[in-house]
């Protein structure tokens, strides 16, 4: 009998399911997937190394580029980490404005992923009404930082402007919506056949597995670890919300999405308290100390200091005392995460991100092993991996 | 066990997902058909930049080069000399859009409103070159578009 060897075939980094520029070399026995070899790094920017070179401020453009659906939760970090080592606070307003915009960027990031999941498995028709409600949130980012995609909105302080009139109730009445959107999604998924077979007992990660590989966010909590930094350790004002964390049981790819799908529930839930506070209670969203922020545009054209304070802020920037910081958020993907070492200076001495992908992907190889050639799509689909940030 | 039998055997589940599907088949549509129509944008819109004058005519940038400085991708490159009335001006004033973010800081950062971002977006060219905007290039897209410029500086004041 003739021997039979196993045959190597490589994914990507073309292939439209690899979710941007992922290449995998997968070993495979007949169609079973024997071993799953990601190859990284064909998004590699250096932004890391650019941040040594930039200031605070020039920084905060990039992280938009990180994780790029869900852009503001990346900032949000940065903020955090940044504020974190200035040991200021940003200002009430600020942090509901910030946390508000942080779980829009949630159901922007899951209706991505729930579109191009659906899609890379068969199903068409979600990909089109996902695509319809981030059309909505682009409009309203697009309305606060004048950008549908790359904010740079949020700023270690604060946010750059304060919400323009008649955006909240532009919001509320999306927050009104969305559940019965929601209700689509799964009227289309949550009981269809093919759907199932292609999710259910695909990908399982049980409990010890999920903690032994780093999972964080919905992959973790798939599993049935009840994690979530906005409960664990709450930064802005999530401690004040009510909202509940989903957790699966089995940990498929089947519980990672009705995961997913209740989060987006939750996030509307939280969206509709901040925007009832952030109606009712105007404030700075700024903190007012000039040498960390810029002074109103009013201000700087008619006092001298304040320009003074404009030009400094703008072109030498603002010193972080010397040190090392870590701050994460729980971004829609995980625990994204900022270190931050400082020397003193303007500009950061070193800056590792965390990026939850990252962790992710690496248990690639042991989610996938006897499992279908096909099903590599939809655990990879299940891992929400965007190239931005596991390249970096 | 009859109902899921009934429900198995009768694809129903693929049913309720096509009458849905089915349902938006005749509900209004909403895609826009983008050259012929637009959405709005709002007045915070960062699209293509532009250079302003005074009404005098006489151009707003004083070569301070705050926007040079503050550029995080380097896109903006500037040299100045003094004018023979004496005031500073600059010589060249060139941004590459090849390299240019769009983060918006050098319009927040520029203390007399000359350089902004307008909400001109389809500059789509052929050729990369034809995206190095000079001086001239950058104060005729301000003419072009004054009108509207100040229009958006106007409603957005209050914020900023």
């Amino acid at each position: 009998m003739a021997e039979i060897k196993n045959y190597t075939l490589n994914f990507g980094p073309q292939h439209p399911a690899a979710h941007g520029v992922l290449r995998l070399v997968t070993e495979l026995d007949g169609e079973v997937v024997e071993k799953c070899d990601p190859h990284i790094g064909l998004l590699h920017r250096g932004t890391e190394k650019l941040f040594e070179h930039k200031t605070y401020l020039q920084n905060l453009p990039y992280f938009d580029r990180f994780d790029y659906v869900s852009m503001m939760a990346n900032e949000h970090a940065y903020a955090l980490a940044v504020e974190k080592m200035l040991g200021i606070t940003a200002p009430e307003r600020a942090q509901y404005i910030r946390v508000m915009f942080a779980e829009l960027t949630r159901i922007l990031n899951h209706c991505m992923w729930l579109g191009a999941v659906a899609l890379d498995i068969g199903a068409m028709t979600v990909f089109l009404y996902c695509f319809r409600e981030r059309e909505d949130i682009f409009d309203f980012y697009e309305a606060v930082s004048g950008a549908r995609m790359h904010a740079s909105y949020f700023r270690p302080g604060g946010v750059t402007k304060d919400l323009p009139e008649g955006l909240l109730e532009k919001i509320e009445a999306f927050t009104e919506t969305f559940p019965v959107y929601v209700d689509e999604y799964e009227t289309l998924l949550t009981e269809n056949r093919i759907w199932k077979q292609r999710n259910v007992d695909i990908g399982v990660v049980d409990r010890e597995a999920a903690l032994a590989w780093g999972f964080s966010g919905p992959m973790i909590r798939g599993s049935g670890v009840e994690w979530d930094l906005r409960k664990t350790q709450p930064y802005d004002v999530y401690d004040r919300l009510d909202f509940d964390i989903p957790v699966g049981v089995t940990g498929d790819c089947y519980d990672r999405y009705l995961v997913r799908v209740e989060e987006m529930r939750q996030s509307n839930k939280i969206i509709k308290q901040c925007i009832d506070w952030l109606a009712a209670n105007p404030g700075p969203v700024k903190i007012d100390d000039y040498k960390l922020t810029n002074p109103p545009r009013a201000k700087m054209k008619d006092d001298m200091e304040a320009l003074i304070h404009h030009f400094r802020y703008f072109s030498e920037g603002f010193d972080v005392p010397a040190g090392e910081v870590y701050a994460a958020v729980e971004h829609p993907k995980g625990e994204f995460g900022v270190y931050l070492v400082s020397d003193g200076s303007n500009k950061p001495y070193r800056m590792k991100v965390r990026a939850s992908g990252f962790a992710h992907i690496e248990a690639l190889d042991y989610m996938c092993r006897g499992h279908m050639v096909a099903d590599v799509v939809a655990i990879l689909g299940t891992q929400d991996i965007v190239f931005g940030e596991v390249d970096r | 066990m009859i109902k899921r039998a009934f429900k198995t055997w009768f694809l129903w589940e693929l049913l309720v997902g096509l009458s849905l599907t089915g349902r938006y088949l005749f509900k209004k549509k909403i895609t826009v058909e983008y050259p012929e129509e637009k959405t709005p944008l709002s007045p915070r819109f960062r699209g293509l930049h532009a250079l302003r004058r005074y009404e005098s005519g006489e151009e707003r940038c004083i070569a301070c080069k705050l926007c040079e400085v503050v550029c995080p991708a380097l896109a903006i490159v500037i040299e100045s000399e003094e004018r023979d009335d004496g005031s500073r001006r600059t010589t060249r004033y060139d941004i590459d859009f090849t390299k240019c973010i769009y983060c918006g800081l050098c319009q927040e950062a520029c203390p007399v409103d000359a350089i902004v971002e307008t909400q001109e977006f389809e500059y789509a060219t052929e050729t990369r070159e034809a995206l190095y905007y000079t001086k001239d290039m950058l104060l005729a897209n301000g003419d072009r578009y004054e009108k509207q410029i100040a229009a958006n500086l106007a409603a957005d004041a209050r914020y900023s």
